[in-house]
């Protein structure tokens, strides 16, 4: 996993609630067996019409979202089926980060595990952020180290993220190994069973 | 200060803990599948990681196993993830209940079947649907890959201490209410993230009588409330479920086990962070309209009106919901017209729900407009509802009877309901395309598909049953 420190990148809005993974990857690529590769299938019902060709009038294809790898988003980002191809996906086509009023639980922990850093904002702060990106080339500064979200019109928000995981993102670090580092506590644990 | 059952499991699981860190919780059972597991097997290769505890490890195929003709799978790229998984249980060294075993099934079927899923276990899988096996009185839930990767190499995981919510179900359900329109009637009242950071604890009167079948069945859509967890203090019925079971505890192990079971149900002082009270009174055979699982009403009732909507945000989605449905605002639910039926997955495929559900079909058609499958949960499902006779009353009837997997519910193999189409499923999800690009999926219990699948329409099934209904 690489770290997570801070970047200033282009935002796409995407203005949508309760986008569940069933829609960021749906079922019938699920069957590869790499981590590597989703990207391209992303947002697939949607991005693409019946003929296959990319459909003008989503979000993501609009030209001036071309290259974005900060997503905002509504309520309830990433509900139901617990698959990490979703996270996998996102970062696949390029994103770094998701900005939302809400994310389901399942999905927040498989981005933070690979990665992708989800930030949750006020819907205020999100809906401001919505507006905002409606205009070409909306760049975005999401600073995981100090917690912070700003751009160069005036837009400053806090966020707040559980130190562990921050110390995670930040160094990239492997969370099995770290685990690892504890074997003693676990074989102790399995003698007293 | 008493504790309830989920501080309880979780105390007794803490390996390590430290300030400002997770907990570091011990899992006592891990099952896999063959979708969410090739990239943690290839993970630990790529590091020369071993699995730690094969023994508490147990796999099974059943996401996109095909459910008619298993003599020659035809999509390749399905069979590669089986035998992938073949594959690497065997270099593992982990029980796999295979595509040919008796004991195959839906993950979330199997467990219990087997004796695997016990009280007071800490039970995953990478399948959020896991909450299922909460229903013994174990803290169950769902992971995704990496974690699967983190439990194959250290039998352990990191989790917060969830808060816990209490929902009291008190009084008899109506007839032709089951524990799927108790579920849904629960997520219709509190929407589709009430349960988020908790794990459940469903207790009252209606909980007490239930089966362990309809238990499972209200645990299996926690989930859809955006609780990871959800569970029921064990009981005598638990209890008996578990006696004689494969891998369950026999003899005087099996009596050491109920008595320290037994101290496990919640005190009766506990504490718990929130709590909901529901009325079985109240509920009625319910419908989901929408696409998600708590756009959903009482059969007698309409569809919302645009105007009733709270907010924008609501709007927008009551409108998107209705375009991609294809039905209008202030229709009547038992005005939906029904092209498929689906009777299956880890929420309805049990024994109970074929016999319910063979109950209302027997002696009756298809409707010409239909067409109905049945899928039971598990080959020992299938052969005990054999042995019985039901399948040929689902034959007899129109109905096709098919071989154990999830099938229809999320159609990863080739059960899959066209663009345009509705069906009513006994699943747990009615999002966008879930049954096949464009499906309209309505989320109903066992005995109201059998009553679509008979009249074409969604159909108060309560007025087809007897005084004295069976339950
Ligand atoms: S039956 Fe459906 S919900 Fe259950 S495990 Fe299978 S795919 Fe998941």
């Amino acid at each position: 996993m690489s770290a997570f420190t801070k970047i200033t990148e282009k935002a796409a809005a995407f203005d949508r609630a309760n986008v569940d993974t069933d829609q960021i990857i749906p079922k019938q690529f699920l069957k590869r067996i790499e981590k590597t590769g989703f990207g391209r299938f992303l947002f697939n019902d949607w991005r693409y019409s019946p003929d296959g060709e990319p459909n003008p009038h989503f979000e993501l294809n609009r030209p001036e979202n071309a290259g974005a790898k900060i997503l905002i988003a509504n309520e309830n980002f990433g509900c139901g089926s617990s698959r990490e191809h979703a996270p996998w996906a996102l970062l696949d086509y390029g994103f770094k980060a998701i900005i939302a009023p809400s994310f389901a639980d399942i999905f927040y922990q498989n981005s933070l595990k690979n990665g992708l850093l989800p930030v949750t904002l006020d819907a205020e702060k999100v809906a401001q952020l919505l507006q905002k990106a409606e205009h070409e080339n909306y760049e975005l500064t999401v600073d995981l180290e100090n917690e912070s979200i700003f751009d160069t019109s005036g837009f400053k928000a806090h966020f707040s993220i559980d130190p562990y995981w921050k110390k995670m993102l930040v160094n990239g670090w492997d969370e099995i190994e770290i685990t690892m580092q504890l074997d003693e506590y676990i074989t102790v644990y399995e003698k007293a069973q | 200060m008493g504790k309830s059952i989920i501080e309880k499991i979780w105390d007794k699981h803490v390996v390590y803990e430290e300030e400002g860190k997770p907990d570091l919780l011990y899992i006592d059972l891990h099952l896999v599948h063959e979708v969410t597991s090739p990239q943690a097997f290839s993970g630990l290769r790529m590091k020369g990681r071993k699995v730690r505890r094969p023994d508490k490890t147990f796999a099974t195929m059943d996401h996109n196993v095909p459910t008619d003709n298993r003599s020659e799978i035809q999509d390749k790229v399905a069979l590669n993830q089986m035998t992938t998984l073949e594959k690497n249980c065997h270099e593992f060294g982990i029980p796999l209940a295979g595509i040919d075993s008796p004991d195959q099934g839906i993950v979330h079927v199997i467990g219990p079947e087997l004796g695997l899923t016990l009280p007071g276990k800490t039970i995953v899988c990478g399948d959020s649907h896991t909450s299922t096996h909460g229903a013994f009185g174990s803290i169950a839930f769902g992971i995704g890959t990496s974690e699967v990767e983190h439990v194959l190499a250290t039998q352990t995981i990191w989790r917060a201490k969830p808060k816990t919510l209490k929902i009291d179900i008190s009084g008899t359900p109506n007839k032709g209410v089951t524990a799927k329109d108790i579920i849904l009637y629960i997520l219709s009242k509190h929407g589709f993230d009430f349960g988020t950071g908790y794990i459940i604890e469903y207790c009252g009167e209606a909980i007490r009588s239930m089966s362990m079948d309809e238990r499972m069945t209200i645990c299996n859509m926690s989930i859809e409330g955006g609780a990871r967890a959800g569970l029921v203090s064990p009981d005598e019925t638990t209890f008996s479920y578990i006696t004689g079971r494969k891998f369950a505890p026999k003899g005087e192990e099996l009596a050491k086990a109920v008595a320290e079971w037994r101290e496990l149900a919640s005190d009766d002082d506990a504490v718990y962070d929130k709590t909901i009270e529901i009325h079985a009174e109240e509920i009625a055979p319910m419908v989901s309209w929408g696409t998600n699982p708590a756009m959903t009403s009482r059969v007698h009732e309409r569809i919302p009106y645009l105007s009733d909507c709270k907010n924008e945000i609501e709007r927008k989605s009551l409108q998107n919901a209705l375009s991609y449905m294809g039905l209008t605002e202030g229709q009547r639910i038992d005005d939906i017209h029904i092209q498929h039926v689906f009777i299956g997955s880890c929420t309805n495929s049990r024994l109970e729900d074929l016999r319910q559900a063979a109950e209302i079909v027997k002696g009756k058609q298809v409707h010409s407009n239909v067409r109905a499958l049945v899928v039971p949960g598990s080959q020992q499902v299938k052969k005990q509802a054999e042995e019985e006779g039901l399948h040929r009353i689902f034959t007899e009837a129109g109905f096709e009877w098919r071989e154990s997997g999830c099938s229809m519910c999320l159609s990863m193999n080739n059960d899959i309901v066209p663009a345009g189409e509705h069906c009513a499923s006994t699943s747990n999800r009615n999002f966008e395309g879930r049954q096949g690009t464009g499906a309209r999926t309505h989320l109903v219990s066992p005995i109201m598909a059998a009553a679509a699948a008979i009249y074409g329409k969604i159909t108060d099934v309560s007025a087809m049953m007897p005084e004295e209904a069976v339950k």
